[in-house]
């Protein structure tokens, strides 16, 4: 026979049960509405919009192989990095409109990023660093193109040429710290572009750069 | 008397040396040949680019049929080679078969034949006419021994010249020809003057459709230009006392 004792304990404990679980479930739907209401929130903070600047693209033209400068406004970010994606993507949209003189498919999702890096890398950029102030020396851009660009990219010696020159050529317009360009696909070096231009090499971005419509 | 260990000190002195002579050879950049004398015999290299597991580009004609860039270029090349062999010019050309050749090795086949003209041949569907390129590696004067990478930055100026006697040949077949500089490693290790020459459709005025890079009739326009531009860049060469 179960002692009295331990009834009115087995009771108790019961009753502690059921009010902690009531608890418990209460806490939960609070913290619930809490999240709901934390994503219906209104921003705290404006979105950036960047100010619509000139930029200047060297548009590719296939039929007498020319870089023609062609001037649009577009939102530019302050940050050099986020302005050269901007004005990449910019001329691989261009590139890949309907009848455009230059027909590359890929749009501005071809570039992934665009890394700028001092050139040479080490003193001046270090002493820079050191100071505190800006770096304001020439520049190394490493253009980090999607594997699925280059696999759709037109082959030829010609198409092939004037895609790296203009890109080369429109990164030294807009940034004209920019001196040198070099090209990764996907991340990781790669020999040619389609099968043509070569993509090893550091591409010198004054050299690239033409007068107004000059073969490059 | 001779010491038992001078014979094995010697042994080690001769080993260090000898791996001392391969560090050497293996921190030493790939070098090109400096240009030698010209011979005097007149040597065409023809490159037909691509081969092998490399296909290239895809060529497309309007009948629905396709070809792989490797299989005109070297049509291009058997065409060239005949028609240059038929006017007494000495050819090698670096592929006669479809085969997986790399860009050095074409290269070495270029310089070892001391040539006085080298053709790449390729082909593309993008632009219009015929792309001529030309090296974009800055001009320098010839050295002894050129970096392997660079050699032909040392025959610039000749290509350039090169490049404007083909483009006088094709201009007068009738052909529209564009000009350009580009980076393409198999022309920069070469030391000879070199041009890429880039087949594309031919838009001719009052024809609708382009003219297919495969055509036969187009194919065989180019290569008899071609030709053409080649004897002359020999006479020239007579002329310039280069050759007897």
């Amino acid at each position: 026979m179960i002692p009295r004792y331990q009834t009115v304990l087995f009771v108790i404990l019961l009753v502690v049960s059921v009010v902690m679980g009531g608890v418990l479930w209460r806490l939960r739907e609070r913290a619930h509405d809490r999240l709901v209401h934390g994503q219906d929130s209104v921003p705290t903070q404006a979105p950036l919009v960047a100010p619509s600047e000139q930029a200047t693209l060297l548009v590719a033209n296939d039929t007498d192989n020319s870089l023609l400068p062609q001037t649009l406004s577009l939102p530019l970010p302050e940050s050099p990095g986020a302005r050269a994606h901007a004005v990449l993507g910019k001329l691989l949209e261009l590139y890949a409109m309907p009848n455009a003189v230059h027909p590359v498919p890929g749009g501005p999702a071809s570039i992934a990023q665009v890394f700028l890096l001092p050139v040479p890398p080490g003193d001046s950029a270090a002493n820079a660093q050191a100071k505190g102030e800006p770096y304001t020396g020439p520049e190394l851009a490493v253009v980090n193109l999607t594997g699925a660009f280059a696999a759709s990219h037109p082959s030829g010696l010609e198409t092939e040429t004037l895609t790296v020159l203009s890109i080369c050529a429109t990164l030294h317009a807009n940034l004209p710290r920019i001196t040198q360009v070099r090209f990764l696909v996907d991340g990781q070096p790669r020999a040619t572009l389609a099968g043509h231009a070569d993509l090893t090499r550091t591409y010198l971005a004054a050299d690239t750069a033409p007068t107004e419509g000059s073969h490059p | 008397m001779s010491h038992p260990w001078r014979g094995s000190v010697a042994v080690r002195v001769e080993s260090l040396f000898a791996a001392a002579l391969i560090a050497l050879s293996l921190t030493i950049p790939a070098v090109a040949q400096a240009p030698p004398a010209p011979s005097a015999r007149f040597v065409v290299v023809l490159d037909a680019a691509h081969g092998g597991n490399d296909a290239g580009g895809t060529l497309a004609s309007q009948d629905g049929n396709s070809q792989p860039e490797k299989a005109y270029t070297l049509a291009l090349s058997v065409r060239l080679r005949s028609l240059l062999a038929a006017r007494g010019i000495y050819v090698v050309t670096t592929r006669e078969s479809d085969a997986t050749i790399d860009n050095d090795t074409r290269s070495a086949t270029a310089n070892h034949a001391n040539a006085r003209a080298c053709l790449s041949l390729h082909a593309s569907e993008s632009g219009s006419g015929i792309h001529l390129f030309v090296s974009s590696l800055p001009p320098t004067e010839p050295t002894r021994l050129n970096p392997w990478k660079t050699a032909q930055a040392a025959w610039i100026t000749r290509s350039l010249a090169l490049a404007g006697m083909v483009n006088s040949a094709l201009t007068h077949a009738g052909m529209t020809v564009t000009l350009g500089r580009t980076a393409l490693p198999v022309i920069d290790s070469m030391t000879c003057p070199a041009v890429a020459v880039e087949v594309a459709p031919e838009i001719t005025s009052g024809n609708a459709q382009p003219t297919d890079v495969a055509d036969t009739g187009y194919q065989t326009r180019v290569a008899e230009a071609l030709a053409a531009a080649i004897v002359e860049w020999r006479s020239d060469s007579r002329a310039e006392g280069t050759l007897p």
